[in-house]
């Protein structure tokens, strides 16, 4: 019988094949652990006295939920982190490198790899064709000890997405789409697996949004089969090497069909306090809006930036509303500071936060006062998600948040046809090693060819020694001209300030 | 094991920012204290009311969102001695187990608040002693099993020295 993307994978890291509903041991790949999660892991593992990591190299300790440190209690939580990393040999991303699911998977994750992580959003990497779960802190612990874990091989569901994107709507109105459909508990235990011409034309950013969200419709993880895409992106991000196309078996069994034709869809918004409580945006509009949020591990990329810089370009922000954008890793700000998109934003009104989860989870910043309403890129709007459950959190595409912001209440992004159309084609963010190795490489090879032509232009002049008399005579000429031009000018003033100064004799008089 | 406590009703869709919310982010490495905040965005009074051996019994989707374990657990510190639902959210429901607490899936449209609950988990069954219903809740995975009877996935570790599943 045909496998899954689910099957193939966690069959690769059992022992022996392996069908939708077992128990099995699997080899663990990729562990990660966060600030709010990582301190009990350690804890735990204190407890069991396994000092020893099973993939130190693979084994990820985030700073991200609260940056830089907003209370002394959080302050001695990341200095936990920090001595276990040092202690283990583990990888350390310091407070400001940016979220643990946008930075491990431009820095770690493999096409085939299992990965456990203390994060519910750790399946963004199914993005990449890993099979990424989210997990407690005690089975991440043992993972990062054990280099293993026990799982239930999930059933799948096929969602098949055909059709092109209308303008103004995204694969986060795609996502909001299928979870309102099905419902927050609609793939409880099972995988999704993303296909169709959509997902397959579909950039890697995109890809990344569609796998995070998988677990706000209770899913184990959200599979895209890997190909050219994925070569490319793991290309850019300098681990091109470990690109592999994994596919599932045309015969592969799946619980569940469910075909979606996006161009039909329109923007989707999520309304309080549910993911799955969606609206399309005609029964959205007009709802009076406090304060907007580009960011979180689900929307704060170069291309979100891209489509909200150029929705915004030299408009005004309405006065009623605070705008907080974050970006998703310090690589991806340091690009959209390149591309003036961080400018652009700052001229609109925004205020900026260092890249993390920023107001996303409530720890501090942007927490939201008693009554009032945000509308966020984030995935989830559960209440008190920011901080305070008096507060009231709609979910929406990075387009749909400029023309809000713009409005002062939900606004439909479709309205700005001209600037959505100028959005290029969406460039993956340079960042690792090997792109700042090309750009040295290409700095160096520039540097080379002005030396060469400068040498050139030097033999050239003491070749062409007899010219230089012209140049000589031609240059006396000059300075002639000049001097003439000179006197004619103090002339003039001279002039001019005579009939000034009889002006004002005139006047005296 | 036969658990007797008073029932404290929620409904659907509790998340795990209703029971361990991100505002008290600061206390998670301070579980006793995070634990007089347990379940504050659902109802505001629980910790104070809640006594050991009650009940939490939720509707469907219980425990839905993010993966902190800090949820169950300081359920468990706050004395309860399982938590029942229609149905659970992955991550809380193994979470759950992980920390020792017993999350059983039944019926419990046929349970109100404040009745007083008998569980048997060996027996498999939950009885109100207030309206006199009985049901079976669902069995769970032998693996569980074994990581629950063991007092949680820290104790099956240090009891096997590895997973032991079979």
């Amino acid at each position: 019988m045909g496998k899954t993307l689910a099957e193939k994978i966690i069959g690769e890291h059992a022992a022996g094949e392996v069908k939708a509903g077992q128990i099995v041991l699997a080899r663990v790949d990729v562990c990660l652990t966060q600030d709010g999660t990582g301190p009990l892991a350690v804890r735990q593992l204190e407890k069991l006295g396994l000092e020893k990591l099973a993939n130190p190299k693979r084994t990820v300790l985030f700073l991200d939920h609260s940056v830089p440190a907003s209370r002394k209690e959080l302050a001695d939580d990341h200095q936990t982190l920090r001595n276990f990393a040092k202690k283990t040999g583990a990888n350390l991303s310091e407070v400001g490198m940016g979220i643990c699911h946008t930075v491990i998977n431009e820095e770690y994750v493999n096409p085939g790899d299992i990965m456990i992580g203390a994060d519910s959003h750790t399946c963004t990497g199914g993005a990449l064709c890993a099979f990424a779960t989210g997990m407690g802190s005690t089975d991440v612990a043992i993972g990062m000890a054990l280099g293993k874990t026990w799982l239930r091989v999930p059933e799948t569901f096929k969602i098949v997405v055909n059709g092109e994107f209308p303008l103004g709507v995204f694969p986060k109105d795609l996502i909001l789409h299928l979870i309102g459909m099905i419902g927050a508990d609609g793939a409880t235990y099972k995988a999704l697996e993303w296909h169709g011409e959509t997902i397959e034309k579909m950039d890697m950013e995109g890809r990344l949004t569609l796998s995070n969200m998988a677990v706000e419709a209770g899913a184990k993880a959200g599979l895209i089969p890997s190909d050219e895409t994925t070569r490319r992106y793991l290309e850019e991000m300098g681990r091109g090497g470990k690109f592999r196309e994994i596919k599932p078996d045309p015969d592969a069994e799946y619980e569940r069909v469910i075909e979606i034709d996006v161009s039909q869809l329109t923007p989707v918004v999520s309304f309080p306090h549910a993911v799955d409580n969606t609206r399309i945006i005609d029964e959205a509009k007009g709802e009076k809006i406090n304060q907007v949020f580009l960011g979180t591990c689900t929307n704060s990329r170069v291309g979100d930036w891209e489509v909200v810089a150029n929705i915004v370009r030299g408009k005004k922000k309405h006065p009623n509303v605070r705008f907080i954008a974050v970006p998703g890793s310090v690589q991806i700000q340091k690009e959209v500071i390149r591309r003036g998109y961080y400018q652009t934003l700052l001229d609109f009104g925004a205020m900026i936060m260092p890249p993390g989860c920023g107001p996303c989870v409530g720890v501090y910043g942007g927490i939201l006062g008693s009554g009032e309403k945000c509308l966020a890129t984030m995935n989830r709007n559960f209440r008190g998600r920011m901080g305070n459950p008096e507060g009231f959190i709609y979910l929406a595409s990075p387009a749909t948040v400029a023309a809000t912001a713009i409005a002062g209440e939900i606004a439909d992004p479709r309205e700005y046809e001209a600037e959505l159309k100028a959005v290029g084609k969406k460039v993956v963010v340079p960042v690792t090693k090997a792109v700042k190795k090309v750009a040295k490489k290409k700095k160096a090879k520039e540097k080379a060819v002005k030396k060469a032509r400068a040498k050139k232009k030097a033999k050239r002049a003491v070749r062409k020694k007899p010219v230089r008399r012209a140049t000589t005579k031609r240059r006396v000429k000059k300075v002639a001209k000049r001097k003439v031009a000179k006197k004619k000018a103090a002339k003039r003033t001279m002039a001019k300030k005579r009939v000034k100064r009889t002006a004002k004799r005139t006047r005296r008089r | 094991m036969l658990f007797k406590g008073k029932v404290f009703k929620f409904g659907d869709d509790i998340s795990t920012d209703h029971i361990a919310p991100g505002r008290l982010f600061h206390l998670r490495s301070n579980l006793p204290e995070l634990a007089k905040h347990v379940l504050e965005d659902a109802d505001p009074t629980f910790a104070s009311r809640v006594k050991p051996g009650d009940f939490v019994v939720g509707g469907k989707n219980f425990g839905l969102g993010s993966s902190r374990e800090h949820a169950p657990t300081i359920i468990e510190l706050a004395g309860v001695s399982a938590v029942l639902a229609k149905s659970f959210a992955r991550i809380f429901y193994r979470n759950a187990i992980n920390v020792g607490l017993p999350v059983l899936i039944c019926d419990t449209d046929r349970i109100n608040d404040g009745d007083e609950l008998e569980v048997d988990l060996e027996q498999g069954y939950v009885k109100d002693l207030t309206n006199g219903e009985e049901m079976k809740f669902d069995p769970l995975p032998p693996v569980m099993i074994k990581i629950l009877n063991d007092g949680g996935l820290v104790a099956h570790i240090q009891k096997h020295g590895d997973f032991k599943l079979d």
